[in-house]
């Protein structure tokens, strides 16, 4: 019977066209939208996971994100260093600072001042030059992104200076680097030197980034650093979550998703769900005569159960697929943010799953209340 | 008689509140190796009765017996495999799957019964080939005349070798020639010794096809003839 129910399904073209469209159409909508979304709050905690080499992040309790900024004193470094089972602990500066280039052009910039001994928090990659250069007077190291931004359509050339608060910067090296939610270019540089091109403040140290000794858990770590400081130590997961879930909290991009991510699953739903119904009213009759012929209430709720996963593997197959099509253009799009991770995967193909499941009941309904003995009336 | 049949005092009340009589305790039977005709005007209860006969309705009272099997007391599962397995059915709108070729529908009775799929092709081939349809084995019902649509629709009827067969209004669709054309054929084809064939028709032009013709009014068998034998009327109806 599973035969048949394939045969009626696909036989009226038009019909199956329809719900396919409107299941791609709801799978494209809540993948991308998610993917979005995720991607968005990936740039929120990108800093973060760019550190790769710091496995604990210490800071000042009442910070809420990774740009809440609450500057450390130098005696908070010393007292984490302090505490047992530390490996090492080092200085990080993140903060603005405004570069004027020779053109009298100014921007905004992040400065990301690394250990100057440790040099903990460099950059993933360097494209161009190398990190030790970063040891050179008033170095700095560029992301890609902005040096493009800054020098459009030019080939990377090293040296290029420019002043920030007053002070002449260098630069000695071009990295990759994760796009931020600000979107400014980013340097690179030396603690010690960030300093100097950021604004004078009386604490200048936004975090202290720790590593644990051997065999030592990191949040267990983390727990110590804690109880003894009354600092606030997470892990870099936890970091993370904690300002992906202060974005979610505090701003409104969730819930403007979100009623995207809904629109596409009412939206999917409707289309699925009319066509289906429309495509069993038309074939009332037939469910009918096979009833009447002996089929089963059973077989038939498995029959139109199975045209429904079919249809929905089908059109979530072409909605993903269309999905990741938008993610590979916006990946050489500076402008796009998408990350797919397998949770949007599946949280989609749930959502798929209940609209046809929700379409299937709402025809089955029909199918079942239907009494054979109707074939035999005009 | 050998009865495939049998119907005593069978009534059937439709509706909650108002109630319906539409079969008011008929007495029936009908023999194995018969073409038996149900006829009557509209509303005169030939359906109800062709309903309660193919186990698609439960009476409200009396007792049928069909095939040996005791429908009303049956559960509903009972009467869908005994339906599966015994009965074969000609709708007047043939209720062919328009997705489904001519061999494909053909084929469907033996599927619902879980038949392997090249079984039940080869078989409803075997059919439609008897009933002169095998050069439109492999078209879709909307590419079929009428004629060639009701040969399917009986060769569906046939495939998994029902005892009792039931059509409803064979003719209603169909001039003269035709009508009389698909009549010879079931006449041909279905009626065998160990089947019967129960005919509901309101087309008098086919009246003498049938090997039995019962005539119903208000709910009621009012008289039954057999063509072949003496007229037999019934006690208290009209001639």
């Amino acid at each position: 019977m599973i035969w048949i129910a394939f045969q009626m399904l696909t036989g009226d073209r038009a019909k199956y066209f329809g719900i396919l469209v409107g299941i791609s159409f709801a799978t494209l909508l809540i993948a991308q939208q998610s993917s979005i979304f995720c991607g968005l709050m990936l740039t929120a905690s990108s800093q973060i996971y760019d550190a790769k080499d710091a496995p604990i992040w210490v800071m000042d309790p009442g910070m809420q994100f990774v740009d809440d900024i609450k500057p450390l004193s130098e005696n908070e470094l010393l007292r984490v260093r302090g505490v047992s089972g530390v490996a090492w602990a080092a200085r990080f500066y993140k903060g603005l600072g405004r570069a004027r280039f020779s053109d009298g052009k100014f921007q905004q910039m992040m400065i990301l001042g690394l250990d100057d001994a440790y040099m903990v928090g460099a950059p993933r990659e360097i494209v161009v030059g190398s990190l030790d250069d970063l040891r050179q007077p008033d170095a700095v190291i560029m992301d890609e992104r902005g040096y493009r931004y800054l020098w459009p359509g030019e080939p990377y050339i090293l040296g290029r200076t420019f002043e920030m608060n007053d002070r002449r910067a260098v630069l000695v090296g071009i990295c990759k680097a994760s796009r931020t939610f600000q979107t400014f270019p980013i340097i690179y540089t030396r603690f010690s030197q960030a300093l100097r091109f950021a604004p004078q403040e009386r604490k200048a140290l936004s975090f202290i980034l720790a590593a644990p000794k051997p065999g030592l858990d990191a949040k267990e770590l983390c727990e110590r650093i804690t109880k003894q400081t009354r600092l606030k130590a997470l892990t870099r997961e936890e970091f993370a979550w904690v300002t992906i879930w202060y974005y979610i909290r505090r701003t409104g991009i969730p819930i403007n998703f979100g009623t995207t991510v809904l629109l596409g699953f009412f939206v999917g739903t409707a289309i699925a769900g009319q066509t289906f119904y429309l495509f069993t009213i038309e074939n009332l009759r037939q469910f009918g005569a096979l009833k009447a012929m002996g089929l089963t209430n059973l077989r038939l709720i498995g029959m139109v159960l199975f045209q429904g996963i079919f249809v929905g593997t089908v059109g979530y197959g072409l909605g993903i697929g269309l999905a990741v099509g938008f993610g590979l253009l916006a990946e050489r799009s500076d402008r796009l943010t998408f990350f797919m991770p397998w949770q949007v995967l599946v949280g989609t193909a749930v959502a798929v799953l209940l609209i046809v499941v929700l379409s299937s009941i709402f025809s089955l309904r029909k199918v079942l209340v239907l009494e054979p003995a109707q074939v035999f009336r005009a | 008689m050998n009865a495939a049949v049998i119907c005593r005092k069978v009534v059937k009340v439709f509706g909650g509140g108002e109630p319906v009589y539409a079969l008011r305790g008929v007495d029936l039977q009908l023999p194995f190796g018969e073409l038996s005709l149900l006829v009557g005007p509209s509303g005169s209860g030939k359906t109800t009765l062709l309903c309660i006969l193919a186990g698609l309705l439960y009476p409200t009272s009396g007792e049928v017996e069909v095939l040996g099997h005791r429908l009303h007391e049956m559960s509903a599962r009972e009467l869908v495999r005994l339906r599966a397995r015994e009965i074969g059915f000609v709708f007047q709108q043939y209720n062919l799957l328009p997705a489904l070729t001519a061999q494909e529908n053909a084929a469907v009775p033996l599927l619902i019964q879980g038949v392997p799929r090249r079984q039940a092709l080869q078989r409803a081939a075997e059919l439609l080939e008897e009933l002169g349809v095998a050069d439109r084995m492999h078209a879709y019902p909307h590419q079929l005349s009428g004629g060639q649509q009701q040969r399917v629709a009986i060769a569906r009827a046939l495939v998994h070798q029902p005892r009792f067969l039931v059509c409803d209004e064979p003719t209603a669709a169909l001039d003269a020639e035709s009508g009389r054309r698909t009549m010879e054929l079931i006449r041909r084809v279905i009626v065998r010794p160990d089947r019967a064939v129960l005919v509901v028709t309101h087309d008098s032009r086919i009246f003498d096809f049938g090997q039995r013709i019962i005539y119903m009014n208000d709910g009621m068998v009012v008289r039954e003839e057999v063509p072949s034998q003496q007229k037999h009327l019934i006690a208290g109806a009209p001639s």
